[in-house]
């Protein structure tokens, strides 16, 4: 069974907390934590394509206190996929990485990704070492996934397989340094850098 | 170890001195013993690499989270890096790369010229300072200066560490 895209969003985020940080990936994703609701923890990437896993581990292990949460499609998982190699020695448990999984590039046309050719995502996960992975098909599994998000310790990887639909954008914030400063704010850090 | 060796000494005191929390590196032998140093020191977290660009959004999210960080990489890595340095430009996050070079003297590997020779123009055209060492007394000055640029100014800082400072790497023994 397939998930929609936007409902799934809206279940996992549903009554966060002020510990959970998002770090949601470039194009459809960033659109749906988007409509899910703004939160100045929220860090949308309107770009750096492969990087959203990688950002979410610098803050993870910057922020042991709190919980980072990437949410990013499959295409943007593929292309930084050596991440999850460096994140499966690192593992902070602190860190989720979900990804919403399609089977297609959904910005740029639909076309086909490499899960859809047969890549399992959740099988590379666990091989980099990452010893909790789900996978998300119905909406049990997903509603575990959502408890899960209010309250993990160790590195959690999921797999939520969605349908290949594009409902309309929702755009966030696009000014990255404001985006950055009010994060920033938020987590009570200083919004200018002292040298 | 004679004066003229411990250069990398001089750039580990400079991170521990700069705060730095997390140093991303994907392994070279022109830094083995700055990753040696790093590695040993509890307050440090080392983040080895599968590639650079890796490294680049390492210090984006450190920076969100309020910690400074550092990489660590070899002249060839940093075309791996190009367009995810675009996160730190849109957004100035502050980036301090080390940068250890190849292909620029008595090198026997020509598949090191091509990047080596383009290192410094790429990196300004990423409008990225450059503080170029030649000789070990340079180091602690130009690292220094790199991360008032880098953490002061929320910019790309970058060291290169040059080839002759770093010296020929033995193909055979």
């Amino acid at each position: 069974m397939k998930l929609d895209r936007r409902a799934a969003m809206a279940t996992l985020l549903a009554g966060r907390d002020d510990n959970l940080l998002v770090v949601p990936g470039l194009g459809s994703t960033a659109w749906d934590v988007a409509a899910a609701g703004d939160n100045d923890r929220n860090f949308y990437l309107w770009g750096a394509m492969g990087g959203a896993a990688m950002i979410g581990l610098g803050l993870a292990l910057a922020q042991p206190t709190r919980r980072v949460a990437v949410i990013t499609g499959d295409g943007e998982m593929l292309m930084g996929l050596g991440a999850l190699a460096t994140i499966g020695i690192q593992r902070p448990r602190n860190l989720a990485i979900v990804v919403f999984d399609n089977g297609v590039y959904g910005e740029t046309g639909m076309q086909p990704s490499a899960t859809q050719g047969g890549v399992d995502l959740m099988a590379v996960a666990g091989a980099c070492g990452i010893a909790t992975c789900l996978d998300v098909r119905d909406q049990a599994a997903l509603d575990d996934l959502a408890g899960r998000l209010k309250g993990f310790d160790q590195t959690l990887f999921a797999r939520v397989s969605i349908e290949a639909t594009e409902p309309p954008r929702v755009l966030p914030e696009r000014d990255g340094v404001a985006l950055k400063r009010r994060f920033r704010a938020a987590l009570g850090l200083a919004s200018q850098a002292k040298a | 170890m004679n004066a003229s060796m411990d250069w990398p000494d001089r750039l580990f005191e400079t991170i521990k001195r700069a705060g730095i929390r997390q140093v991303g590196y994907v392994p070279d032998a022109g830094h083995a013993r700055l990753i040696d140093r790093c590695r040993a020191d509890p307050d440090i977290r080392d983040v080895v690499l599968t590639t650079e660009e890796e490294g680049v959004a390492l210090a984006a999210g450190a920076w969100l989270g309020g910690e400074r960080s550092a990489l660590l990489m070899q002249s060839s890595g940093l075309g791996n890096c190009v367009n995810m340095l675009s996160l730190m430009r849109t957004c100035r996050f502050p980036l301090l790369m080390l940068i250890t070079m190849r292909g620029e003297w008595e090198e026997f590997n020509p598949w090191q010229e091509p990047m080596g020779s383009i290192v410094e123009p790429v990196l300004k055209l990423c409008e990225a300072e450059v503080y170029r060492a030649n000789a070990p007394d340079e180091v602690a000055g130009a690292a220094e200066r790199a991360v008032q640029v880098a953490f002061g100014d929320e910019r790309i800082a970058t060291v290169v560490l040059s080839q002759q400072l770093i010296g020929k790497k033995v193909w055979t023994k």
